[in-house]
């Protein structure tokens, strides 16, 4: 370890700067969650008070639960966010293989022209995506969303994930050969295990903006049987009154799931970012 | 038969031309060594005859057949890499057995091979870990019984024994040695290190930047080798090489003579002061630089009481040393 890192002067510089991050980032999240737990009237005379027995109310689940299909836009976010995530991973993984893996001509322009989405957003299309989806009906379906998210991801995670299999040992994947494996199994059950670091980390650097994504849901799939969580929540919101308990509530429901999928990715998110092509 | 026949391999990596008219011949139960500097070619060579590169152009032919276009799996191979390349979700008994699952070899007969190796091996007490929880010595034994559970017509060691440390490399060259001597079958074996190289080859073929050198027994190469390179690559310490005006010889002209083959005398033709003394007990090496600042090793069998800084002579017969002209090519004459 060097000379720095071990310093208790510069440790404890580097944690308290830390802190300082984490106070900063959960702040906002702390705010609401808290704040989703008092009536209406203590949220505005004071906004940073823990609830107490005067305070403590249940209103704004209340409402949320009764209004609308709250359970059906969470039903519908987490499907939208799970189906793409597989689908970009799986495409992703297997694009990333045969441009790691394999000597054709062009693949260094495929590989350019993969990577090329990352730095064009996909809404600029968004026009041309909606005319496509009116012709081939498929406006108000969630398989709208999953296919917008999962080419908007995939750029990202074919660069990732191909620069990760490329470190792949070559003997590894040549003793599979040698012993008769397919070129599929070699890429399931040799080559995609050792690249779980990557896949989490590319799980996770999409999992958010989709789950919180309004756009495409508002213009794609604004039905009611097809909305998301994030856009279900903008009921509560009016141009003229907004039922902050409501909003607060959905908002704070809305966190868990994310937090659940992260916790299960977080582990191989730490040894991905640590090791390799993203740092 | 002939367990191997190249003929005229070529492989080029686009522009880079890695293998040039490679032509080689294995015996069935013959021991032959690739050795040469790193990046000559040697494992891409290998990768052809396993069928893992094809060839730009030229045959590959395995025991009779032409198998240019036959996938490795089905070549009769089996191959044993330097950084064993265990797969890393199977325990030692499902390593040693995946390929003879892929081919469908029936469950008694799949027991019974990988008893034996594990037998010949030793490898009992590690059956059902994990490659992550071996040692590198037994990983590569296990790496070792995968190929040997196939029961191959021709086996390929890539640089086998680099990862291991020195006393381990020997032990594993002499375990290969043996394993050899039982299964007699052919062996192909890659290396940049010429002791093993020497120790291990029936038949050695040097190669430099994608060619062959030279072919033959350790013995006749390093006793008659085709030109300087091989002179110079295959024994350690390595050859001298001097100018040979210096030393009555032809002009232009390279003279070798191997360490051992020098000896200190009180007047010799190379005259000299020892730069450093080397004394491993068994032999001791004293190098000597000469006047024209060139720096030569002798080997002296013994112990041996020698002072750095002081000036020695050195001489040797005639018939030990060779000759080399300019562009390193053999010349047969003797000095004068
Ligand atoms: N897949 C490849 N693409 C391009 N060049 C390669 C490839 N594989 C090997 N080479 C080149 O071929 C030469 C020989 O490599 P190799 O056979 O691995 O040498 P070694 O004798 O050390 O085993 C090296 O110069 C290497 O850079
Ligand atoms: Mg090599």
């Amino acid at each position: 370890m060097s000379a720095a890192r071990r310093n208790p002067l510069n440790s404890a510089a580097a944690h308290a700067a830390l802190l300082a991050y984490v106070a900063i980032a959960l702040f906002p999240v702390f705010v609401i969650v808290i704040n989703s737990f008092k009536d209406r009237r203590s949220i505005f005379r004071e906004p940073l008070a823990l609830p107490d027995a005067e305070s403590f109310s249940l209103i704004g689940y209340q409402t949320v639960l009764k209004q609308g299909d709250f359970f059906l836009y969470f039903q519908n976010s987490f499907i939208v966010t799970v189906a793409s995530l597989f689908f970009i991973l799986l495409f992703g993984a297997m694009a990333a293989f045969a441009l790691a893996e394999y000597r054709f001509r062009g693949n260094m322009l495929m590989g350019l022209y993969l990577a090329l989405g990352i730095m064009i957003p996909i809404r600029i299309g968004t026009v041309a995506i909606l005319e496509m989806m009116v012709a081939t009906n498929l406006v108000n379906t969630l398989w709208a969303l999953i296919l917008v998210y999962t080419a908007q991801g995939l750029p990202l995670a074919v660069f990732i994930l191909s620069e990760f299999m490329r470190q792949v040992s070559d003997d590894l994947k040549n003793a599979g050969r040698i012993d008769g494996l397919s070129e599929y199994t070699i890429f399931l059950r040799l080559v995609l295990p050792l690249v779980r670091p990557a896949l989490a980390t590319v799980a996770v650097f999409n999992m958010i903006p989709i789950w919180n994504d309004l756009w495409f849901p508002l213009i794609l799939a604004p039905a009611e049987e097809t909305k998301t969580l994030t856009l279900g929540s903008q009921v509560f919101i009016g141009q003229f009154v907004t039922d902050w308990n409501a909003v607060l509530s959905a908002l704070s429901m809305a966190i868990l799931p994310v937090m659940g999928l992260y916790v299960i990715f977080s582990r191989q998110l730490i040894r991905g970012i640590t090791s390799g092509a993203v740092k | 038969m002939t367990a191997l026949v190249l003929k005229d391999v070529c492989k080029s990596f686009g522009a880079v031309d890695v293998l040039r008219n490679i032509d080689l011949t294995v015996e069935d139960g013959e021991f032959v060594v690739f050795v040469g500097p790193s990046g000559c070619g040697k494992s891409t060579l290998l990768r052809v005859i396993a069928g893992l590169e094809d060839a730009t152009s030229g045959d590959v032919e395995i025991a009779g057949a032409r198998v240019n276009a036959v996938p490795p799996a089905k070549r009769g191979i089996a191959m044993v890499f330097q950084s064993y390349a265990l797969y890393p979700h199977l325990t030692v008994k499902e390593n040693m057995a995946l390929a003879l699952k892929q081919e469908g070899t029936p469950r008694d007969v799949i027991a019974a091979r990988v008893a034996e190796a594990t037998r010949m091996l030793e490898l009992g007490p590690y059956l059902d870990r994990r490659p992550a929880d071996l040692s590198g010595g037994q990983r590569q034994r296990v790496a070792i019984g995968r190929a040997v559970v196939r029961q191959p017509k021709l086996f390929l060691f890539d640089e086998p024994l680099s990862n291991l440390d020195a006393s381990l490399r020997m032990a594993t060259r002499i375990e290969i040695a043996a394993l050899h001597r039982s299964l007699s079958a052919a062996m192909i074996y890659v290396t940049h290190d010429q002791t093993e190289a020497m120790t291990l080859a029936d038949k050695i073929v040097v190669l430099r930047d994608g060619r062959v050198e030279q072919i033959g027994s350790p013995m006749e190469l390093y006793n008659n080798p085709a030109n300087r390179f091989v002179a110079g690559f295959l024994g350690a310490p390595a050859m001298n090489f001097l100018d040979a005006a210096t030393l009555g010889g032809p002009g232009g002209a390279t003279l070798g003579i191997r360490p051992e083959h020098l000896r200190v005398t009180d007047a010799g033709r190379i005259k000299g002061t020892v730069a450093h003394v080397e004394n491993l007990g068994g032999d001791t090496n004293i190098i000597v630089e000469t006047g024209a600042g060139e720096r030569v090793t002798v080997r002296v069998f013994g112990q041996y009481p020698c002072t750095v800084g002081r000036s020695a002579a050195l001489d040797f017969d005639d018939a030990d040393a060779f000759l080399f002209d300019a562009a390193g090519a053999r010349l047969v004459a003797e000095p004068a």
